[in-house]
């Protein structure tokens, strides 16, 4: 028990107190006395000393027994109430507060006690709220991805930074199909959680299409998406729509975007079949227009009375060719064998006004000349492929600047016999038929980049015409395009302003939290970032001399959560023989890796698997040190940053002895399960690391720099391949 | 009146029906069988009025008629353009690039006399 020294203190104050008043009583009595009565006072006193002595000890101790008394009733009950008090607040413990002390105090204690009790009751309540409102948010996850599985069109959901949020599995087969190398990784390396979007659509077409949808919800318009079509790098065509998906603490009244939902559908077998169609029809309208022409003239020229009979035979013979000609016309159409030719192309709605905003902008912005907004039809809908016609006309505005160093160049739109004229004029500088020629039929260049569309390929796509025409009198010149106007719809969609405050429906995920790309890397928490888990079994220990790669494994960590479904497991053909004593520890037989691809087709794509990741391995040296071999050969270079789950268990538990990865998997209460295939051991070096960042953590480590450190400095950082 | 007429088109099946009608309206013809050769025959010959075909190999119809109107020297000479493109924009190009008139193939002999003999009266 612990000694209150202030309770001491109290009992024996009054003992104190009266002793000091006798000696001082004493003192100053004896003091007015002469010396006679101060010794037959002495002498009486001394006589009784004892009786004294113990009425003054009996006094001190009752005074003190009551001081004490006092003490304990009022002031340290007080103490411990408020002690108890503060450790009520501090800790999140339930217990009630036994009432000591004076009446005044248990009735604090007990006031005390209630307090607490209503505090643990509302805890209660919000924790409750609390359960309520995830499980009603997990629900509504539960209805969305049920209904993204439903699909049969492939969705993904992106954050403005084009990261990949959300996708059903319809995409996923989808993606499959754009993979360049699907045999390899299936699709894994385009899409998952936290990819970029931009590896399979171009920057500056998705920017394009974002910018078209602004457009619109400024405007107002009910259905702000935009749509394009678009060519991927393994031949196909996708017909792309583009909704918003919309900041929810946007202040009232003002659009903000924070990602974008892309609804895909795959027409390269539409569209090759839409393409026939219309070759067939193209072939049976304008081929026939020059026979029939042919035969109309000379049929009408035979009823001609002054014909001679020479003349008359060679009519004949016009009519007679021209008959054979259009019946092997109509056998080759028929037998579906008509020569290819380009067909109408996927149109998009936008307004005029827009569009030519948009191209001054961009025109402004890569050549560097002023651009001038002259007469513009501002009621004018265009029905265009937007993000090409642009290109065309940035690239025409380039190539007048660069060759003719003209300082500004102006636009106007009207319509002209239900078309659109578009120009692009400017004063002064004149070109023969021969350069426009060229400039129409040139593959584009916009900057350094160069298109595989020419201006006449733009031109085709919107079934117009594209000419170059000069007035004199006002010494201007203007190329001219003639394009096509949108039936009046959209028109419709844009005067139906949304006023309702009504939201669409956006579902409640954090993931649309903007990244903070601008920060570097290593200054970026461990807990926030992309790994590449990975392993690689090999024909032996010594990749300096010869052995090689037979498997690679990774899976990856995405948002501090291990994405299993996310994996990539290919065996490699090492073309060399697999030495015996390897075979029972990876299991992989000669057979096994017989018709797998070479390492030279594998890395590519797990390089495309592992881009803008952290690569993560156990023990990383010895696998880093294989890729790194291969780097001349393939020219694949793996140079993001790399962690070892080996040198971080150092890091944390520098005591241990074993950091292999059974030791640290035992340690750190991580299941082995599948150990040594690529993919297994992935797996399990994926979790141990989830499982070391707290702990790295506590250690003070907590962002891809310091752990870096941290690694390099113990002592296994020491040892090398 | 005797006017100089070209046909220009590559086609010899509307060619010979071509130059029989533009014979029979007593005018003197004139054939070039490629754009080349028509823009040096207009060049060189001064026709009243080319019959000009839209394709053609070398030039097509239209850059002949381009730069027929680029020649001030070749200011009075007439020309119809003939075209198995039947589109609209063809038309609004032909026309464009200084067509006097346009037909579209097939045509009717009697049409295309009498668009003739309008422009050349004009």
């Amino acid at each position: 028990m612990k000694i209150d020294k202030r309770e001491i203190a109290a009992a024996l104050l009054p003992g104190a107190a009266l002793a000091l008043w006798a000696i001082g009583g004493w003192a100053a009595f004896s003091a007015t006395l002469d010396a006679a009565d101060r010794a037959a006072l002495a002498a009486m006193l001394q006589e009784r000393v004892a009786l004294i002595l113990l009425g003054g000890l009996l006094l001190a101790g009752v005074l003190g027994w009551a001081l004490r008394e006092a003490y304990l009733r009022w002031v340290a009950a007080s103490a411990r109430l408020a002690e108890e008090g503060r450790v009520l607040l501090a800790a999140d413990v339930e217990r009630e507060i036994e009432p000591a002390g004076s009446a005044e105090t248990r009735a604090l204690a007990e006031l005390i006690n209630r307090l607490a009790a209503q505090r643990a009751e509302l805890r209660a309540d919000v924790a409750a709220q609390v359960r309520e409102a995830s499980r009603s948010v997990e629900q509504e996850r539960n209805r969305l991805a049920a209904l993204m599985a439903e699909l049969t069109q492939s969705v993904v959901v992106c954050n403005l930074d084009g990261r990949i949020l959300l996708y059903n599995s319809r995409a996923r087969t989808q993606f499959r199909a754009l993979s360049s190398a699907p045999s390899v990784s299936g699709g894994a390396e385009l899409i998952g959680l936290g990819r970029s979007i931009y590896t399979v659509f171009d920057r500056a077409l998705i920017a394009h299409a974002l910018e078209s949808v602004q457009q619109r919800l400024q405007r107002g318009a009910a259905h702000p998406s935009a749509q394009f079509v678009t060519g991927t790098r393994a031949g196909q065509l996708l017909r792309v729509q583009m909704a918003p998906v919309r900041e929810i603490d946007a202040a009232p009244g003002e659009v903000s975007l924070n990602g974008f939902v892309l609804m895909l559908e795959n027409i390269t077998r539409d569209f090759a079949d839409e393409s026939e169609r219309d070759t067939l029809l193209h072939g049976l309208t304008e081929g026939s227009r020059a026979s029939l022409g042919n035969l109309q003239a000379a049929v009408e020229l035979l009823d001609d009375e002054g014909i001679d009979a020479a003349t008359r035979e060679r009519f004949h013979g016009v009519i007679r060719d021209e008959v054979r000609a259009m019946s092997r016309r109509i056998q080759e159409l028929a037998s579906h064998t008509a020569q290819t030719m380009k067909t109408r192309w996927p149109l998009e709605d936008m307004l005029g006004a827009d569009l030519l905003a948009a191209a001054a902008r961009r025109i402004e912005a890569q050549c560097g000349c002023r651009v001038a907004t002259g007469a513009v039809d501002g009621a004018l809908w265009l029905k265009v492929d937007s993000f090409s016609l642009l290109q065309a006309l940035v690239y025409l505005a380039q190539r007048l600047v660069d060759e003719y160093e003209l300082k500004s160049v102006s636009l106007r739109l009207g319509e002209a016999s239900g078309r659109a004229r578009l120009d692009l004029a400017w004063i002064g500088a004149t070109m023969s038929t021969e350069i426009v020629m060229g400039w129409e039929t040139d593959a584009m260049r916009i900057g350094s980049e160069t298109l595989a569309l020419s201006v006449r390929d733009v031109v085709e796509r919107h079934d117009g015409a594209f000419w170059f025409e000069r007035e004199r009198v006002r010494h201007e010149s203007f190329f001219r395009w003639l394009l096509p106007l949108a039936a009046s719809s959209e028109q419709l969609d844009a005067a139906q302003i949304v006023k309702t405050e009504s939201r669409p429906e956006v579902y409640d995920f954090d993931l649309f939290r903007a990244s903070e790309q601008s920060r570097e890397l290593a200054e970026r928490p461990l807990a926030e970032l992309a790994y590449t888990v990975f392993d690689t079994e090999t024909t032996g220990l010594n990749p300096g001399q010869g052995d090689e790669i037979i498997q690679i494994g990774a899976t990856r960590i995405v948002a501090g959560k291990l994405r299993r479904e996310d994996v990539f497991d290919q065996l490699v053909d090492p073309q060399r023989t697999i030495p015996e004593a390897g075979i029972p520890i990876h299991g992989i037989t000669p057979e096994m890796v017989q018709g797998a691809p070479t390492i030279a087709a594998v890395l590519p794509a797990f390089h495309a698997f592992a881009q803008e990741t952290v690569l993560v391995a156990h023990n990383a040296a010895f696998d880093m040190r294989f890729l790194e071999l291969k780097q001349q050969a393939t020219g694949i270079v793996f140079d993001q940053p790399v962690l070892d789950t080996l040198l971080l268990s150092a890091v944390v538990h520098p005591q241990q002895e074993s950091h292999r990865l059974e030791a640290i998997a035992e340690r750190l209460g991580v299941n082995v399960l599948g150990r040594h295939t690529a993919v297994g051991d992935a797996m399990v070096t994926a979790e141990i690391f989830l499982k070391l960042i707290p702990l790295l953590a506590e250690r003070g480590i907590h962002t891809l720099g310091q752990a870096r450190e941290a690694a390099q400095q113990t002592y296994y950082a020491r040892v090398s391949y | 009146m005797s006017k100089k007429v070209l046909i220009a088109d590559d086609e010899p099946n509307i060619v010979i029906s071509l130059e029989f009608l533009m014979k029979r309206e007593g005018h003197a013809v004139s054939v070039a069988r490629d754009g080349p050769s028509a823009l040096e025959a207009i060049r060189t010959a001064k026709p009243d009025l080319v019959l000009l075909d839209v394709m053609m190999p070398g030039l097509s119809g239209f850059e002949v008629c381009q730069a027929v109107r680029g020649d001030e020297a070749l200011a009075g000479v007439k020309i119809l353009m003939l075209s198995a493109k039947g589109r609209d924009t063809d038309i609004a190009k032909g026309q464009a690039l200084g067509a006097d008139a346009y037909m579209t193939k097939p045509f009717s002999t009697k049409e295309l006399a009498e668009k003739v003999r309008e422009l050349l009266a004009s």
